[in-house]
């Protein structure tokens, strides 16, 4: 299947991007994944310019991503919309200040994050702080190992496995949640996940192997072999 | 190396920020400890799987509304 970015720039030239730009090929669909990264600064520089379709081909390029990203912090498909919506309508009234020290993506992630954790905050006052230490002496170690066999993901339906992460990761904390989004499925890097959220980066560190741990043992339930599902 | 202190290092061995003494040390005892070499295996699956996966779709009502607000946001600059 194609991916709406590649669709909606098959269907438009860009003018700002050249006649010989990738994009404005016959068929852009078929090019490496790279390329969207590659042209990426290009786009910015676009729509710093005033050009709204290049801003509207970033926020194309990056809605799905953004929106799996304020659902997975926020859990609640309402406040992912609003938390959405207002990080692609803030980055564009405060691209001039984009410096481009960074992706745009990343910062668009950051001010995603940022959108998604207000709202959590709202709704959860009492479970989501990210005040430090969470940071215990609890024992980390596993128990009642039992092998997964090979390739688990490959023995569930893509909409099985899609009910699984989805439960299991509703479970976690938010605090642990939070961070695991951010390193693990973002790739946000330790730095950037810790200036993110206010936190030190030994405290992200923490939460990230605690947040990976606990995923690990909620996900064994389903995945070692003649398991309980 | 013990059991304890590879479960404490994990995270860095999965994101290959170990010094790489204390890697062969950790590597060394997964080679020794079947139970660690589970956890290592089965963590490391887990982050991918997650990394990898499409948890939500963007429904296309949500899509349309993005878009609309959009538009009304560039033609506010505009005026």
């Amino acid at each position: 299947m194609l991916c709406g970015t590649f669709m909606a720039a098959k269907a438009r030239q860009w003018p700002f991007l050249g006649p010989s730009h990738p994009l404005n090929a016959p068929n852009p669909h078929r090019l490496p994944s790279t390329v969207a990264r590659e042209d990426e600064h290009l786009l910015v520089a676009a729509a710093k310019r005033g050009e709204t379709a290049a801003f509207e081909e970033l926020v194309s390029r990056y809605e799905k991503k953004i929106f799996r990203l304020t659902m997975n912090i926020t859990r609640n498909r309402e406040d992912a919309e609003d938390a959405m919506q207002d990080a692609f309508l803030k980055s564009y009234a405060h691209l001039k200040d984009f410096q481009e020290d960074s992706r745009f993506y990343t910062w668009l992630v950051r001010i995603a994050a940022n959108e998604a954790l207000m709202r959590l905050r709202k709704r959860r006052p009492n479970q989501f702080s990210l005040d430090e230490p969470i940071e215990g002496d609890d024992d980390l170690m596993p128990r009642e190992l039992e092998d997964w066999g090979p390739s688990p993901e490959q023995r569930f339906a893509q909409t099985e496995m899609h009910e699984i992460l989805s439960e299991v990761i509703d479970k976690l904390e938010p605090d642990f949640r939070v961070v695991f989004v951010l390193r693990d499925v973002e790739e946000l890097s330790t730095e950037e996940t810790a200036q993110t959220l206010g936190i030190s980066v030994p405290a992200v560190k923490s939460r990230l192997l605690r947040a990976r741990l606990k995923l690990r043992q909620r996900l064994d339930r389903y995945f070692r072999q003649g398991g309980t599902n | 190396m013990n059991c304890k202190s590879v479960i404490s290092e994990l995270s860095n061995y999965l994101d290959g920020e170990l010094e790489v003494a204390v890697k062969q040390e950790l590597e060394q005892h997964l080679v020794d400890c079947e139970e660690c070499n589970m956890v290592v295996d089965q963590t490391k699956l887990t982050v991918d799987i997650f990394c990898d996966s499409e948890l939500v779709a963007l429904p296309p009502d949500v899509q349309t509304r993005l878009h609309e607000a959009l538009r009304r946001k560039f033609s506010e600059k505009e005026t």
